[in-house]
């Protein structure tokens, strides 16, 4: 019972409760499923996750610093944009890795400052990051759409198809590339004083200023950091689709909030980390490879993972947590 | 106890008892307010005074209560809607006012609460608000929105929604918290006035200056339990704090002259338009020097001219003889200067961070790598360093700071600033929010702080502090500084009178 | 004068950005002063404005709803399959339907939010990706066409037929969109009920301390908020005599944009329906215009979010303390 306790309360009882929460779906997903547990499925996991695993890091951080960006779906395809144009600027599918390298460069380039742009707006005019994030991410998808009139952007080089379906040592690469910026994005934000002032900025900004931090700039650099990692989505979104079109990936949008509340990243900010929200990434992605495989399609999928935070949430709340220990109590 | 008759006392409490978890918050109290009367309920933070204010408000149910009256009728359990229809109304030391609504919308806002629905008569409510004020003596814009008054005047938008219930029995919960002295004066005239008109008045206070001044009687509780009743007459301050911590507090001048030290910071001429002017003074190394003064005369204005927070329009600043112009906080940090702001609860502290963090938040650079990255152990030993150095009361560093109390966070935020190795602390207000014991202890490391070799400037409106605290007191009206006393040529008394004259 | 220019700065400024816009318009573009696209433009508003209003209460109650479009497309589906299985039913019954079950969605927000103290982002994000995935799974995404015939029928309150034959019409969803406003801001402005929703999303705990009951305030704004998105479920249906059950999803964002725009504070205790209905115009117009002006329909939401950008970048400064600072310096 002391476990149970521990279980709702604090961080690592916050991991304890969703490795426990894992551990439950695929053991049940592995008995309802000869399938699960083969590689071929775990295989296709790691290779669909890290797509929304990115987005769902690029949502993160903005969260943590007390705000929110909505528009990182469409950050992601104007980047991919970029990249598909350079691309096809140089050749299309005859591009050699060059105009691939310059394409991501630029890529990257395009989604700082789409990024950096929403953080000084945030940051130097005050207004609520919901609505700037928004009107971004309406310009962003008009944007998109202008340029592209709707169409696909396709026919890339052949060695693309190596980051999107090719694997390491039986390692997606996908998934490789997902590690590591996760890797970057938790020293970042636990290890380094950026990250540091991120928490503080998020927690209350003008505190943080009286304390001597410089919370406008990492506002602004906490968005541009966001929408670099929006432009790595959107070049593996090109790598995996073979194609760019202005709305891919849109439904992934909200599922990227839903997965850093599941997580535990307060929605005020000021208090999150890394690994429970790459455990909550895990279990949707089990929840979903697993439901498809007993039979259910991906909006059954869609609907689990909404009832499924809804009693995370539920479960975690002060009122169900009295309720387990006045259980524990009396067993006691 | 009293024995007057029953018709005359607006509240009777007997034997009243409240726990909260393990924690007995109320241990078999009583509690009288004669009609009009105005009485101040004492203790410190945490003695159980707002839990009685509480119980008598019916926010709170109480386990035990042998009597509860109510304007000479007893009555069995009460509601925050039958507490205020009987003629009780708290204002709330956050006030509890709606912040984008109108003056008038505030005042009547408790005649819309309720599920029976019904129209909003706008005319009316303008006009009966309106009334009210007048009442008090008070004109104000009506339709204005709340936020854009000062702190005092929502005061007096809180003071006029009580009498807007017709209360006949009004809890203060530590009103002029915030509030400089000319506006606690200006409040304490409305009291009383309403005592005059036959409504009485709980004051609950821990100024003690002003408890003595408004009060006739006091009741003092200390954990729980009721010390006693005392009328105000004939009372010290020394005693009644003295009755409030259970021990002497001894309040004696402390001043020192420092002719040889150097001269750590100097202005000369600053002004601000609008703000302060011709402000011209000296700190030395190993000073205290007490800046006091009544609302709007600059004070807060001025230390954040001299944290980079605005700019000044004339004058010069020096920091150790060099000349000192800070662009923002940050260079003003980075050079040595540390600012403990009044607003500790909003400003001076990041409420949900741990206690660690905010030791930490403002050295990030000395517990950085080689590599960049922070270093676990160089933080804990940081934090450790100065929890023990001040002497602050912690569970664990990484519990959350809001669980402290308000003098353990005040040491927090020293500590702080102190981890900053400043050349200049500037206190602004630093015992707001901090009991009477607190306080001694907040002093003893200011003082032990000067001794070492800092200079500090002491910004307080509570002339005692200043008086018992600085080594010279400058006192500044108007945006000027208009005088220098010497703590130890001039009385309590005597400073108050210029002061306030 | 002061006063007004005061209490209603968001709306009166964007009032007169709007009025200047429709009056470039009607210069630039002959066709937009004209009572056919006028009437079209309201046809095409009406179910945004019932959103619209709706999410008002929520806001101004302090919270956020995320989930109201799909909302109304699960309310349009079961209402579709209900109706049917009573043999059709009429404009009263489907009134009824469309509107208890959107205020049965509306009170399970407000039930999680309240009961599990969740804030609302998080139980509307749910409850969205719940509600949606949930009607594409048991709907197959399959369209219903086979609707009862006054479900689908053309009902016009107004019509009128100039000197060219052109017909400018009004549909009925645009009468019961007044009626919605009106109901709302009678509910906000004219009630008590409205003005504790006012206090409880400006200071939650004071009004608490006050007596109002918090339970019954978000019950009140989530519940108008479903009873919004079911009849705008039901008018949504009427215009297009179809039941698409991923037809609203997406709306929600740019509703919610147009609101805020309008005035309403995210964070709640400020909001008007004359700044509602503007937000939501301002951005009707402005692509009705773009339309007009030939402008690439591929445009349109860019500029629509440039424009916002600009606006909100622009709306947080206070010209008052600019000149007051002129004033200072001088």
């Amino acid at each position: 019972m002391t476990y149970l306790r521990r279980l709702t309360s604090g961080p690592k009882g916050e991991n304890a409760g969703l490795f426990l929460i894992l551990a439950v779906l695929i053991l049940g997903f592995s008995i309802a499923s000869p399938r699960f547990l083969t590689g071929a499925n775990l295989g296709s996991m790691g290779f669909q996750m890290p797509l929304l695993g990115l987005l769902t890091l690029a949502m993160l951080a903005p969260i943590l610093s007390g705000g929110l960006n909505l528009a990182i779906v469409y950050t992601a395809n104007i980047c991919g944009l970029t990249l598909a144009w350079t691309i096809m600027h140089f050749g299309g599918a005859d591009a050699g890795i060059f105009a691939f390298v310059l394409g991501c460069v630029a890529a990257v380039i395009v989604g700082a400052l789409a990024g950096a742009m929403m953080g000084a707006v945030i940051a130097y005019v005050g207004a609520h990051p919901i609505l700037v994030s928004l009107a971004m991410m309406i310009f962003l998808r008009g944007l998109g759409e202008f340029l592209t009139r709707g169409r696909d952007i396709s026919g890339f080089p052949d060695y693309m198809r190596v980051l999107g379906h090719g694997s390491l040592m039986a390692v997606p690469i996908p998934l490789i590339l997902f590690g590591l910026v996760a890797f970057a994005w938790h020293i970042l934000l636990r290890r380094t004083p950026h990250g540091f002032s991120t928490y503080m900025t998020g927690s209350n900004m003008q505190a943080a200023q009286y304390a001597g931090l410089n919370a406008k700039r990492t506002l602004v650099l906490i968005y541009a950091l966001s929408g670099v990692l929006c432009a790595i989505a959107g070049i593996l979104m090109a790598a995996r689709f073979n194609s760019v079109r202005v709305g891919h990936g849109e439904a992934m949008l909200l599922i990227t909030v839903l997965a850093c509340f599941l997580g535990g990243i307060d929605p005020f900010g000021g208090h999150g980390r890394v690994v429970p929200v790459i455990l909550a990434l895990i279990i949707l992605q089990v929840l979903s490879s697993g439901l498809n495989l007993i039979g259910a399609n991906q909006h059954l999928a869609t609907a689990v993972w909404g009832l499924f935070l809804i009693a995370v949430m539920v479960l975690r709340s002060d009122q169900s947590r009295q309720l387990i220990l006045l259980f524990s109590r009396k067993d006691t | 106890m009293t024995t007057a008759p029953a018709d005359q006392f607006a509240l009777r409490l007997h034997k009243v008892s409240k726990a909260f978890g393990g924690v007995q918050a109320l241990n078999q109290v009583d509690f009288e307010v004669r009609a009009g009367e105005v009485h101040c309920l004492a203790g410190e933070n945490g003695c159980g005074k707002s839990t009685l204010i509480k119980v008598v408000t019916g926010v709170h149910q109480p386990e035990k209560a042998e009597l509860i009256e109510l304007f000479g009728e007893a009555v069995g359990q009460i509601s925050p809607v039958l507490a205020r229809q009987l003629g009780v109304s708290v204002i709330w030391q956050d006030l509890a006012l709606f912040p984008h609504m109108t003056v008038a919308e505030n005042i009547a806002f408790d005649d819309m609460v309720g599920l029976r629905p019904r129209s909003v008569k706008y005319r009316e409510m303008i006009t009966r608000s309106g009334d009210v004020l007048a009442r008090l003596g008070v004109q104000m814009d009506l339709s204005a929105p709340l936020n854009d008054l000062p702190i005092a005047q929502r005061q007096v938008v809180a003071i006029a929604r009580a009498l807007m219930n017709d209360a006949k029995l009004i809890f203060m919960d530590e009103p002029t918290a915030s509030l400089t002295q000319s506006e606690t004066d200006r409040l304490l005239d409305i009291v009383r006035k309403l005592s005059a008109d036959g409504v009485a008045i709980v004051f609950v206070s821990h100024r003690l200056a002003e408890v003595l001044d408004i009060a006739e009687r006091v009741t003092v509780v200390r954990d729980g339990n009721l010390v006693g009743v005392y009328p105000t007459e004939g009372m010290t301050q020394a005693r009644l704090g003295e009755l409030m911590t259970g021990h002497l507090i001894e309040n004696a001048v402390v001043a020192r002259d420092l002719p040889d030290a150097p001269v750590v910071f100097e202005a000369e001429g600053l002004a601000r338009h609008g703000e302060f002017s011709d402000v011209s003074l000296k700190i030395r190394a190993g000073e205290v020097l007490g800046l006091t003064g009544l609302i709007g005369a600059g004070r807060t204005e001025l230390a954040h001219v001299m944290m980079g927070m605005r700019s000044a329009d004339s004058g010069h600043m020096l920091l150790n003889g060099a000349a000192y112009a800070p662009s923002h906080i940050r260079s003003a940090i980075k050079q040595g200067m540390a600012y403990v702001s009044e607003d500790r609860l909003s400003l001076g502290l990041l409420q949900k961070q741990s206690i660690a963090d905010n030791t930490v938040i403002s050295v990030l650079h000395k517990l950085t790598t080689a590599t960049g990255l922070i270093s676990y152990t160089r933080k804990a030993d940081l934090v450790r360093h100065w929890i023990r150095e001040l002497g602050v009361k912690i569970g664990a560093p990484e519990d959350a700071i809001s669980t402290l109390s308000g003098g353990n966070q005040q040491k927090v935020v020293l500590a702080k600033w102190l981890a900053t190795e400043p050349k200049l602390l500037i206190l602004d207000s630093p015992t707001v929010g901090v009991d009477v014991g607190a306080r001694a202890g907040i002093f003893r490391i200011v003082r032990a702080l000067a001794d070492e070799g800092l200079a500090i400037l002491l910004i307080s409106d509570e002339v005692t502090e200043v008086m018992f605290h600085s080594d010279r007191i400058l006192h500044m009206a108007d945006g000027r500084i208009v005088q220098e006393y010497d703590p130890r040529t001039i009385t309590v008394p005597q400073l108050e009178e210029r002061i306030y004259a | 004068m002061r006063n007004i220019l005061r209490s209603y700065t968001i709306e009166t400024r964007l009032a007169v950005v709007l009025a200047l816009i429709c009056i470039a318009l009607s210069v630039t573009a002959p066709q937009f002063a004209t009572l056919p696209n006028l009437s079209s433009l309201m046809n095409q508003s009406a179910v945004n404005l019932i959103w619209a209003v709706g999410l008002l209460v929520v806001l101004i109650a302090g919270g956020i709803d995320i989930s109201f479009a799909v909302a109304s497309s699960v309310v349009q589906y079961l209402a579709a399959k209900l109706l049917m299985s009573v043999g059709g039913g009429n404009w009263v019954l489907g009134f009824l339907f469309c509107g208890s079950l959107g205020i049965l969605l509306g009170l399970l927000n407000a039930w999680l939010i309240h009961g599990f103290r969740i804030i609302s982002i998080v139980v509307t994000i749910a409850t969205f990706n719940a509600f949606f995935g949930l009607l594409m799974f048991f709907s197959g995404g399959r369209n219903i066409y086979n609707l009862p015939d006054w479900w689908t029928a053309r009902i016009f309150i107004f019509e009128h037929q100039n000197d060219q034959g052109v017909w400018s019409e009004l549909n009925l969803s645009v009468g019961v969109m007044v009626v919605c406003v009106i109901a709302t801001w009678v509910l906000i402005r004219r009630t008590n009920i409205g003005r504790q929703l006012y206090a409880f999303g400006d200071n939650p705990e004071g009004a608490r301390r006050a007596g109002v009951n918090i339970a019954v305030m978000q019950g009140v704004a989530f519940g108008w908020m479903g009873l919004m998105a079911g009849i705008a479920g039901l008018m949504q249906v009427n215009i297009f005599q179809e039941v698409v059950p991923n037809a609203l999803y997406g709306r929600e964002l740019d509703v919610l944009a147009a609101v805020v725009l309008g005035g309403a504070r995210l964070g709640g205790g400020k909001g008007t329906i004359l700044g509602c209905v503007l937000g939501v115009m301002f951005v009707a117009v402005t692509q009705n215009g773009l339309n007009l002006l030939g402008v690439s329909p591929f445009a349109f939401q860019m500029i629509i979010g440039a424009v916002i950008l600009v606006a909100i970048s622009t709306s947080n400064m206070d010209l008052s303390q600019i000149m007051r600072r002129k004033e200072a310096r001088s």
